[in-house]
């Protein structure tokens, strides 16, 4: 982490360097010679909905890892509102700042019931002794029956996640990560595996997420991309190659050479 | 596994309070049988059998306290019989000074072996085991300290799976070689032996013999209460999403490490427990019980009586080591074949144990009554634990 010394202290608010929710620069990642990321850059706005695009291998989900703590960059910057060097944290204290993430094969928990789902992704005190003894207080178990709603799960409340269709995992991920409550929501592919009813509305939901949460989705779906109707970014080879509206960068040359015109 | 249901109702789920009843009406009834009905009576109970079965209710507890880190938090430790000689050792060490002047050399404050071996006076680290309080204290504190350091550098650094299980397979080993040597002061070889009372109650009389029993048994129904209240809470539900998805876990924001820490030190006091009630009753602890084969047999007793269900560890335990006297007594050379056609058998046929083949022979019966069906059943919940 050669960029250790100019990022700012992780506690010095003072040290604010930009306004941007999230920020990252020149992040470069490799795994043994291979460059999964090589020199990103990219700048969300507190609010915004960002959607990433780009081929397979592109380097998406590998961003995310770096995000959330999962993989250390080898050199670059990344910064939660401007202050939280992510680089130095481990994947609870980030999430514990408020990132959240939908994985790109929906990872539930299998063998509990999905409205336990829910309950370990609700926001509240995480430590050892609060869980011990803790007891669900009323403003929970509405949050829980608000989720469930939204992500149309009520009436699989207490069937074993495992027993959920492909695409109610998905929806699952995206409650667990409402009940999350984050600032930050990443969300990997998440209408791989849906039917077009179910994509639609996956997309009515992130845009209803989107009012008060910055969101980041990675998506091949062109149809979904287009129903967001949000900023795009085109990664190819662990680079940003083009970024603007779908209708911008679908008219890039590159993007069509790269990925589009495939 | 619902942390909405008050604790007691948490605590009297329908495969544990049957459990704890039977324990109960153990500990009162047994001693009785043993000590009020004449030999030749039909109630009465022999106290080679008082004796045999209060060694395997100390074998339950710690399959209980086995089945809480592998069965709910998937940490299979194969160094469990560790926590359980060490606990076994710290009420050894005061049974030792108990003794006190009517060893064979008679001095007023060395064990026996600490006057064959020449020690002119006693290792700090037996001083203040005459005093029972402190001995069970030690009892508990020492396998916790242990699984609190080991825990606290294995889990930190993320060793999982079958990486752990090897380091605490060489670990018990380790042990076992370090408290065969005499130099450590713990009786070498021999171990600790030749216990003549405790608390001023002889060893030999019947009557304490059935208060061991007593006892064994309470202390198991209150392993398996502190466990069920652990795995029905919310801290239970992190541990089998530890469990299940340890990575996806993190990613929601808890503390894998810290979880896994506590459930460990709380499991290995609980085996430090069983161990310290196990020595009264066997009269010896040696540098065997460190044995690699002790804490897998342990693990069998699990997986026979059904991984993830804590009664059905209890009972595992109980169920092979009474197949093991048995047999031990009639074809004493197959035991051990038996005891691993045992596990293959369990492992192929009966993944999820005793209690588990019952549990989900229940459900299918509830499933095949429609009236009845409910999506997830109380047992279909327990089972979501496993
Ligand atoms: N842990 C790892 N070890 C080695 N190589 C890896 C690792 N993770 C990712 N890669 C490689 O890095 C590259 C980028 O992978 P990444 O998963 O980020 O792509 P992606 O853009 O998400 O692709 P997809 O659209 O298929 O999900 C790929 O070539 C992948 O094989
Ligand atoms: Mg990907």
């Amino acid at each position: 982490m050669t960029s250790a010394a100019t990022a700012p202290a992780p506690v010095a608010p003072a040290a604010r360097t930009t306004d941007a929710l999230l920020y990252l620069d020149a992040v470069s990642v490799s795994f043994d010679g291979f460059k999964a990321l090589n020199s990103l850059s990219l700048v969300l706005e507190p609010g915004e909905m960002r959607a990433i695009i780009g081929p397979n291998g592109a380097g998406k989900t590998t961003m995310m890892d770096v995000i959330t703590g999962k993989t250390r960059p080898d050199t670059g910057t990344v910064l939660l509102d401007g202050v939280h060097d992510l680089t130095r944290l481990d994947e609870a204290a980030i999430a514990e700042l408020g990132i959240g993430r939908k994985f790109q094969k929906p990872t539930v928990f299998e063998m509990v019931s999905v409205e336990e789902n829910i309950v370990l992704a609700l926001a509240g005190p995480r430590g050892v002794r609060a869980s011990l003894f803790h007891r669900r207080t009323p403003q929970e178990a509405r949050r829980i029956e608000e989720v469930l709603e939204i992500v149309r799960l009520g009436d699989r409340r207490d069937a074993l996640a495992g027993a959920l269709s492909h695409g109610q995992k998905q929806w699952l991920e995206i409650g667990m990560l409402l009940a999350q409550d984050p600032t930050l929501l990443l969300v990997d592919e998440p209408v791989a595996g849906m039917t077009d009813a179910e994509t639609e509305l996956t997309a009515d939901l992130l845009r209803r997420i989107n009012v008060d949460h910055t969101v980041v989705v990675v998506e091949h779906d062109m149809s979904f991309v287009r129903a967001l109707g949000v900023k795009v970014s085109v990664l190819h080879e662990g680079s940003v190659l083009a970024e603007g509206s779908l209708d911008q960068v679908s008219a890039e040359k590159r993007v069509i050479e790269v990925y589009l015109g495939r | 596994m619902t942390s909405r249901k008050p604790i007691l109702f948490r605590l009297m789920a329908p495969h544990i309070a049957p459990a704890i009843l039977a324990l109960v009406a153990a500990a009162a009834l047994v001693p009785i049988a043993n000590l009020a009905f004449p030999p030749d009576h039909a109630l009465h109970v022999p106290t080679g059998t008082v004796v045999l079965v209060g060694k395997w209710l100390t074998y339950a507890l710690l399959a209980v306290a086995l089945d809480l880190v592998w069965g709910y938090c998937g940490i299979l430790s194969l160094g469990h019989g560790a926590f359980f000689a060490l606990g076994g050792y710290a009420m050894g060490m005061h049974l030792m000074r108990e003794i006190g002047p009517r060893g064979v050399y008679g001095h007023p404050v060395l064990p026996d072996f600490m006057v064959f071996l020449d020690w002119e006076a006693l290792p700090v680290a037996w001083w203040g085991f005459d005093v029972f309080a402190y001995a069970a204290f030690m009892a508990l504190f020492v396998p916790g300290a242990l699984a609190f350091v080991f825990g606290w550098l294995a889990f930190r650094s993320r060793v999982t799976g079958v990486y752990l299980s090897i380091i605490t397979q060489a670990g018990t080993y380790a042990l076992m070689l370090a408290f065969f040597r005499n130099e450590l002061g713990f009786g070498g070889n021999n171990g600790l032996t030749d216990f003549k009372d405790v608390l001023g109650f002889s060893l030999q009389a019947d009557t304490t013999r059935a208060a061991l029993f007593a006892l064994s048994a309470l202390a198991l129904a209150g392993g398996l209460l502190l466990a069920q209240a652990i795995v029905t809470s919310k801290f239970g539900l992190v541990l089998v999403a530890i469990r299940d998805a340890e990575a996806r876990t993190r990613f929601l924001g808890w503390r894998v490490e810290r979880f896994k820490l506590f459930v460990f030190v709380v499991s290995a006091m609980m085996a430090g427990l069983a161990g310290a009630l196990y020595v009264p009753q066997v009269g010896i602890i040696n540098p065997s019980e460190f044995s690699p084969a002790n804490s897998i047999e342990a693990v069998i007793w699990v997986a026979v009586g059904g991984r993830g269900t804590l009664s059905g560890a209890a009972l595992g335990a109980i169920l092979v080591n009474w197949l093991e006297s048995f047999l031990t007594g009639a074809y004493p050379e197959a035991w051990l074949f038996v005891l691993g056609f045992l596990f293959v058998v369990v492992t192929l046929f009966l993944p999820k144990g005793i209690l588990g083949a019952l549990r989900s022979l229940r459900g299918r019966r509830r499933a095949a009554d429609p009236g009845k069906a409910p999506e997830k059943s109380p047992a279909g919940a327990t089972q979501a634990a496993e």
